[in-house]
């Protein structure tokens, strides 16, 4: 277990390595002179130089990914070129919404998925089956923004049971917050959903067909401890990755999905800054949000690592 | 025989198939006595695991159909509905599969499979249970059991595994256990252990085994009757000595003759030439006849029914003489 | 009575089907087991649509879909103009045509270009193994790390916004799960004794990764692409959406319902029909993913 926790650890590290050379190189590639842009209305000949020469544009690449990734580690973003705030100040008050809302639409989709996707394994084939699955393909289809846009028309428009647009902070206020999240959670979440039933599904047929099933059923266990405790104690822990490892795709929707609810998370600051060319923010954006993923999926091995008698007692 | 454990009566299970309902079991009729050790032989696909599994409400319905008669202490089995079997399996009944490793549950510590297994049964608090989980490892000769019971399935070979399974059967001192092919994914060293201790607990426990299995040989070593089956159907059944000594249905002398003798060197191994026939394509007249050596023009129309061979021998063929 | 084992007393091993008759029976064989899954089928005939429609765009819209004032402005769905009018007048039915054709461009070129990509990269780290594949895969995994929508948004930072950019985009996303999925099965494939065979034959490497992994890895692989292009798309309408995808006036779903957004009182059709069609679009492709999956890869059925 400790062999599998260091390794995996080794891998995370390499990850983030990549990551970062990808971004260095992904930010270098932009047309046009980062020093003149990251000056902005600042410019003077002498601060170009001055900066050119901090930020070590006259040495070699290497060296200026050192320097670069010497200034993340330090937590020094950068400077957002417009408004000259700290990124890493704009970055972390928009990761918060975007986490919030991750996390509601988690916790909606799992209420949504497992039930269904317990039901329709132990009702093989029925019409709770199929409908529930077909149900599962259909939202889990429904483009994000699309499905948030129907849902603020209904809902907001024509029955004006919630706001459209606008975020509170749940922790700040609970009830505020949290009501001004339910669209957004149903609008992820349902996608979530989706995609969650058909593995839980799945992945309890298959442990169903199993051969302690069927010797737990010879020595007595009745069929409600057979499923809900033997089968789901199995069943659950390869969902439990999946789970985790669509943190990544559940912040991808997230960027949409802000955009349609008005939302001042890490979609909205990116969008905004790509379109103002405000490379400095686009890249902090960037790390923090692979950086989330990167340790979402660490957490996720290291729990089936747990989870999973065979790795955690070798 | 006093009263029989377990009664079986022209059990049926069947199938529906793009051929029209199969039987892979197809009128099975037999007795266990108590205490006594029976065995299930026959080449695999014969029905001898749907019988077994039948007997204790394994088999799926749908998409099988179960048809005839399990007599257990005077209940049908077949009748009863889930919560009541439920409360006879493991209890009164217990059964061992083939693949030991993959019947413990992989992500429950091994004493506490056992723990339940008992608790489902058994009154006593948890504390005795654990305790008593501990003498059973010991009692089916798991080294260290103290410690073995924490460890989880994976830690355990197949033979020890195995045991862990029989010890499980027997921690309710059932009337009946019934083994489904225990030795035949264990080394044959192991084999022999595993067999001794099945042997071993009976004795003990005044309990009644039902031994399937497609190899002859370890009936020999096992049993104290035996049940040959051919293509869902009873060919023949007669004491151990009996079967070995004088063999009645053809099928039979054809398994006796081969397994391999220790003093036969250097002669080819044994076989029955072809297949057994697949449910959807039975021959006309007995399942038997294509692969038999003696096949006679009857063979080929008539299907022959069990008929007494021998004072406590019967066997379907027709050239059985009464 | 035993006999010894005897080669005439087995029954006749059915002759081996020959070569030619074996191709045309597998493909029908795999043609019916597909048809049973009326899923399937419905996604067949989805994408079938598709396909006519972005075709067929000149000869089936009823008129140009860049043309302002066809109608009066945010018209709901009438007899004139099935789908309504857009704010500028424009006849919706026909931008919805149109707009097939860049969904299904975008989706299908972004996945080959990945595919193409992702499966050589998949191909060599797993045959050739060792540094090589060590490399590649953990470039595969810090592409894979970022959720595509942020991968895409950053080389569009880069590259600038439009159509090619955007199946460029989409493509680099979609590389590292082509890449996992060919290198897994790869090796699968390499411990197989016909690969042993040609090794030992004297078969350069990159012809046996040719001749023979690469057909024996297609089936999950044409899976696999099948799969992705709904996500291409719905990627590609996201960008849309968003404003970095091709430039207005042009025809595209994603940058449709974005300009419905503000119109979604008083003329809630000029989002809702593009989501449809969209929506619809996905689904098919989906179903028809599942279908292909189910069809060709047994094993990883219901």
């Amino acid at each position: 277990m400790v062999r599998f926790f260091l390794s995996r650890i080794g891998q995370t590290f390499a990850v983030l390595f990549t990551v970062s050379v990808i971004v260095f190189a992904l930010m270098r590639m932009i047309p046009g002179d980062p020093v003149l842009m990251m000056l902005g209305d600042d410019f003077t000949q002498e601060a170009y130089q001055r900066l050119r020469a901090k930020l070590g544009f006259d040495r070699s690449l290497v060296t200026q990914y050192a320097i670069w990734l010497q200034a993340i580690l330090r937590g020094d973003l950068g400077t957002s070129y417009l408004n000259h705030e700290h990124v890493s100040v704009l970055v972390w008050d928009a990761f918060l919404p975007t986490l919030s809302l991750v996390v509601a639409s988690m916790l909606v989709g799992i209420l949504v998925a497992v039930p269904s996707g317990i039901v329709a394994a132990m009702r093989r084939d029925s019409a709770w089956d199929w409908g529930s699955m077909g149900f599962a393909i259909f939202v889990y289809s429904m483009p994000s923004f699309w499905k948030g846009i129907v849902l603020i028309w209904i809902f907001s428009v024509h029955l004006r049971w919630f706001p459209a647009v606008g975020y509170v902070h749940p922790w700040e206020n609970f009830w505020e917050g949290t009501w001004r999240l339910v669209l957004p959670a149903i609008t992820l979440g349902t996608f979530f959903s989706g995609l969650v039933a058909r593995i839980i599904r799945s992945s309890l047929l298959e442990v169903l067909d199993q051969d302690y099933i069927k010797a737990a059923r010879a020595r007595g266990v009745r069929r409600a401890a057979l499923v809900y405790r033997h089968a789901l104690a199995n069943a659950l822990i390869p969902v439990v990755t999946v789970i985790g490892l669509q943190f990544g795709t559940l912040l991808g929707g997230a960027v949409l999905t802000e955009t349609v609810f008005g939302i001042p998370g890490m979609g909205r600051l990116t969008v905004a800054a790509i379109l103002n060319r405000d490379y400095a923010i686009v890249q902090g954006a960037i790390l923090v949000g692979v950086l989330a993923v990167v340790i979402v999926n660490l957490a996720v091995d290291l729990t089936y690592a747990f989870l999973n008698p065979r790795i955690r007692v070798a | 025989m006093s009263e029989p454990v377990l009664e079986v009566r022209d059990l049926v299970v069947e199938f529906a198939s793009e051929d029209g309902p199969l039987r892979a079991v197809d009128g099975v009729s037999f007795a266990v006595g108590r205490g006594e050790i029976v065995g299930l032989v026959g080449e695999s696909g014969a029905g001898k695991t749907l019988t077994a599994e039948a007997i204790l409400g394994l088999v799926r319905r749908p998409p099988g159909r179960v048809g005839g008669e399990v007599r257990f202490r005077g209940t049908n089995l077949l009748d009863l509905e889930e919560p009541a079997l439920a409360r006879i399996r493991g209890k009164e009944i217990a059964m061992i599969f083939q693949n030991p490793g993959a019947s413990l549950n992989p992500v429950f510590r091994v004493g506490d499979q056992l723990v339940e297994a008992m608790a489902l049964h058994l009154g006593d608090g948890r504390r005795v249970l654990r305790r008593r989980a501990t003498d059973i490892l010991g009692r089916v000769g798991i080294p260290s059991a103290a410690a073995r019971v924490r460890d989880y399935p994976h830690q355990f070979s197949g033979g020890m595994a195995q045991r862990v399974m029989i010890g499980m059967g027997v921690a309710c001192t059932p009337a009946l256990l019934i083994a489904d092919e225990p030795t035949t994914a264990l080394d044959v060293t192991i084999q022999a252990q595993v067999l001794s201790l099945i042997r071993r607990l009976a004795r003990e426990l005044g309990m009644a085994v039902l031994l399937v299995s497609h190899d002859l040989g370890i009936i020999s070593q096992m049993c104290h009757r035996v049940i040959v089956m051919y293509a869902g159907r009873i060919v023949e059944e007669a004491p151990i000595e009996t079967v070995f000594r004088a063999p009645a249905h053809p099928y039979t002398r054809a398994l006796i003759a081969c397994l391999p003798g220790l003093d036969e060197h250097g002669s080819r191994l044994g076989a029955i030439p072809g297949v057994m026939p697949g449910l959807a394509s039975l021959p006309r007249g007995c399942r038997f006849h294509p692969r038999c050596g003696v096949a006679e023009a009857r063979c080929a129309l008539e299907e022959p029914v069990l008929r007494p061979a021998g004072p406590d021998q019967i066997a379907a063929c027709h050239l059985v003489k009464s | 009575m035993a006999r010894p084992l005897d080669a005439e007393a087995l029954p006749a091993q059915a002759p081996a089907a020959p070569a030619a008759g074996a191709q045309g029976g597998a493909a029908r064989r795999w043609w019916r087991r597909f048809a049973r899954n009326r899923g399937a089928v419905l996604g067949l005939a989805v994408f079938v649509a598709i396909v006519v429609m972005a075709l067929f765009a000149d000869v089936l819209a009823p008129h140009d879909p860049l043309a302002q004032g066809v109608g009066p402005a945010n018209e709901a769905p009438s007899w004139e103009h099935w789908a309504g009018t857009d704010s500028f007048g424009r006849d919706m039915l026909s931008r919805i045509i149109y707009g097939a054709r860049i969904a299904l461009v975008v989706g299908v070129v972004a996945v080959l270009l990945a595919m193409v990509v992702g499966v050589t990269l998949g191909l060599v780290a797993g045959y050739y193994g060792g540094a090589v594949d060590a490399v590649i895969m953990r470039v595969m995994d810090g592409l894979f790390a970022f959720p595509i929508i942020i991968l895409a948004i950053a080389m569009m930072a880069v590259m600038g916004f439009g159509v090619r950019n955007v199946i460029i985009a989409v493509a680099v996303g979609f590389i590292a799960p082509f890449a996992r999925v060919t290198r897994a099965d790869v090796l699968a494939v390499k411990e197989e004794p016909y690969i042993e065979a040609a090794r030992l034959a004297g078969v350069s490497r990159p012809a046996i990764i040719a001749r023979h992994v690469l057909p024996n890895v297609a089936a999950p692989i044409i899976v696999q692409a099948a799969l992705r292009v709904s996500g291409a798309i719905i990627t590609e309408s996201g960008l849309s959406f968003l404003g970095l995808g091709p430039p207005p006036p042009t025809p595209v779903w994603g940058s449709m319902i974005a300009e419905g957004r503000n119109f979604i009182v008083m003329a809630p059709h000029i989002s809702t029909i593009p989501g449809i069609a969209l929506m619809v679009t996905i689904v098919g492709l989906n179903l028809l993913g599942d279908g292909l999956r189910d069809t060709l890869d047994p094993r990883l059925r219901r």
